[in-house]
């Protein structure tokens, strides 16, 4: 199993009240950010992700969000630039690049950068990019699965077809290709596709044998999307298997329960990630096929409440500032604390819950999403660290080698023969009981 | 119950499918509707289609007419349309765009004014405003787009069985549909070609009347000179106290200019 870490980077001095009264950090005025405090914070986050490797963590991972203070990292690309040089041994994961907003010929030359300097570790990921994503980057929404398909095949194309040649596409046109970085890995990085359970990211990742990562969602959606993986290896040929998945969890670990209680609360501040993003600016128009935008209202909802985990509600002018916070540190919690979107605890205490997400999913990689933003101190955020390093990610090895749930560092994913009868076995287990 | 005066056509055209709306008798008259798609059978058209037909295509794309991948910019509709003109021998009749729709319109008379007897532009979109922008539809809930085209709402009729009260899952995916399809043809430039001013010069006698809301949070009224200067012998009617919408926020006064236009 990859064991891997994931921070937002998150620009924590953005004030709470301003977030809650736009029912968004999308949208929240730059004038609120000190780019020395921001400088400051850039340097605590490369710090955590040293300290990860020096942990013994697998993997960090980065991720990419424009004109957010949820998600500093705009320029994902040179922190990854950065980390490539600072770390020695983790495999840095970018989850992803945002292709539709890119130009594809640079970001082929950049990604190629980041593998040569790190002697091969870049892990790369390809994501559409979030509604507010083509918002702020002004590309055309109802072209985002074109340009995300056209622009990975053209990235797949500039690293391992000689140049130069001519490139004529619908979205992107290039009369000289001939990039002179080139990643070490061979044919290309490993890559591996984040997702927010839409249907055809499923079926892109399996077509292509790329290891598919939900990030966070509900687990019965979740295990629709390994199935709908699975069944598209099946018509490829081969077998699926945990190499083929990946899940990311929200986890802080402290010394005592009521400590953790108090720390996790910071994962909603301003809301958390519900408040990512308004509706009208996650989804504009066109940017997903209907039935993508049916699924995903599913997949962010509650299952037991039915609510709408990403939600619009408060947008526009009244917004009760007080109340909602209450609502945040009081019910949104509670109820993300229930569905195990967050889980907090002493080690003791989380080990059981993480046990019963491996035997569900069945994951090959587990990504760590530690806690960060609102008040949470770099001491609190490396003793968490500390904690699920030095206690929950040695049991978490030692299950993974009992639940047989190799990551794709171990089994090439795509390489699983189909059993003899042609019928694909499970990917996950739908009936563990909750821990 | 209003008396059912209209009926909706499908037919192929130019080498796909194309549905329209129909009502009325005498000379046709050819509709253009806006970027939210059709919003319906409204007054003044039940009122000139006492003496006129009225021809109302559903866009390709905006939900019932199917999308056609060629059409990328309103240039290439402009030019499926006149394709459909000619073959439903409709070459001769006069138009009239409403917002996006205006903006088909003044596109189809720079290709070709010859195409129609007359064209009336309703607050088009097209030409960028020297003052003001043209409001986003991306940016905003589309009900805060929809709130901001008519200037009194509580003094429009029609606003309210139109757009009043909650949104309605037909409304909202007509909504979807029309504003994914606009996006498609004109995000950027958003809603303006930066040509058509020029290109509007082969427009030499084609009677032309232009008519436009002088409080326009939608499309500002500051284009509507520009408009005027482009299209040579171009009668401009602004419309005082007027919002995006002049055909249901002062219907009466409408109708009379676009009849003295239309006769």
């Amino acid at each position: 199993m990859h064991i891997a870490t994931f921070t937002e980077r998150p620009y924590a001095d953005v004030p709470e009240d301003e977030v809650i009264k736009n029912a968004s950090f999308f949208g929240v005025s730059n004038k609120f950010l000190d780019p020395v405090k921001g400088g400051a914070l850039f340097n605590r986050y490369l710090d955590e992700k040293l300290y990860a490797e020096e942990l013994g963590f697998d993997g960090v991972m980065l991720n990419e969000h424009h004109a957010n203070p949820f998600t500093m990292g705009a320029v994902m690309d040179v922190e990854a630039a950065i980390l490539a040089r600072i770390t020695k041994r983790v495999k840095i994961a970018l989850m992803g690049n945002p292709l539709p907003v890119a130009d594809p010929l640079r970001l082929a030359e950049e990604l190629a950068t980041i593998d040569m300097i790190s002697g091969g570790r870049l892990i790369t990921g390809w994501v559409r990019g979030a509604g507010c994503e083509q918002i702020a980057n002004n590309i055309n929404p109802t072209y985002n699965r074109e340009r995300f398909d056209e622009a990975h095949d053209f990235i797949i194309k500039a690293w391992t077809q000689d140049g130069p040649w001519r490139y004529e596409g619908k979205h992107y046109e290039y009369r000289h290709v001939n990039p002179w970085l080139k990643p070490i890995q061979k044919p290309f990085p490993q890559t591996w596709i984040p997702s927010l359970v839409s249907p055809e990211t499923a079926v892109f990742a399996a077509k292509n044998r790329y290891t598919y990562i939900a990030l966070a969602t509900f687990l019965p959606p979740t295990m629709e999307m390994w199935n709908l993986y699975a069944d598209t290896a099946a018509a490829e040929g081969y077998q699926a298997g945990p190499e083929c998945f990946g899940y990311l969890q929200k986890i802080v670990c402290a010394d005592t329960d009521a400590e953790a209680y108090e720390l996790g609360k910071n994962y909603v501040f301003g809301g958390g990630q519900p408040a990512f993003a308004r509706p009208e600016w996650m989804f504009p128009a066109g940017y997903n096929s209907k039935a993508a935008t049916k699924r995903l209202a599913y997949a962010l909802s509650d299952p037991e409440t039915n609510e709408a985990v990403v939600s619009g509600k408060h947008a526009g002018s009244g917004v009760d500032i007080a109340a909602t916070r209450k609502y945040n540190n009081e019910v949104l919690y509670e109820n993300l604390l229930r569905n195990r979107q967050i889980i907090v605890g002493t080690p003791e205490s989380v080990l059981p819950k993480i046990r019963h997400i491996l035997e569900t999913l069945r994951p090959g990689v587990f990504s760590i999403w530690h806690i960060e933003g609102g008040s949470t101190t770099h001491q609190q955020s490396m003793h968490s660290m500390k904690l699920l390093a030095e206690n929950v990610l040695p049991r978490m090895r030692e299950w993974a080698r009992e639940l047989d749930l190799p990551g794709p560092d171990e089994v090439q994913p795509g390489s699983r023969k189909l059993p003899p009868s042609g019928q694909r076995d499970p990917v996950c287990d739908a009936g563990v009981k909750a821990a | 119950m209003a008396k059912v005066d209209w009926q909706q056509k499908t037919i192929t055209a130019a080498g796909a499918e194309l549905s329209y709306l129909k009502g009325g008798k005498g000379k046709p008259l050819l509709v253009l509707h806006e970027e939210l798609g059709n919003p319906g059978w409204l007054a003044w058209q039940r009122k000139l289609a006492e003496d006129r037909k009225l021809i109302v295509p559903l866009h390709p794309g905006f939900g019932v007419s199917p999308r056609l991948d060629w059409i990328r910019t309103i240039g290439d509709l402009a030019n499926y349309y006149a394709q459909v003109m000619v073959e439903q021998d409709w070459v001769g009749a006069d138009v009239i765009g409403f917002s996006l729709g205006g903006w088909i319109a003044a596109e189809m008379a720079a290709q070709n004014p010859g195409q129609f007897a007359s064209l009336t532009l309703v607050a088009p979109f097209g030409i960028k405003p020297p003052r003001g922008m043209i409001r986003d539809i991306y940016e905003a809930p589309t009900e805060d787009y929809v709130a901001a085209s008519v200037k009194d709402s509580a003094a429009t009729p029609e606003f309210a069985g139109l757009f009043g009260g909650a949104m309605t899952p037909e409304q909202f995916e007509r909504f979807q549909d029309a504003t994914a399809e606009s996006a498609r043809l004109a995000w950027q430039p958003y809603m303006s070609n930066p040509a058509l001013g020029n290109r509007l010069g082969l427009v030499r006698k084609l009677p032309t009347l232009i008519v436009w809301g002088e409080d326009d949070a939608i499309a500002p009224v500051s284009a509507a000179a520009l408009f005027h200067a482009a299209i040579r012998g171009s009668k401009l009617a602004l419309f005082k106290d007027c919002g995006h919408r002049p055909e249901i926020e002062q219907t009466g006064k409408f109708l009379k200019k676009l009849k003295a236009h239309l006769s």
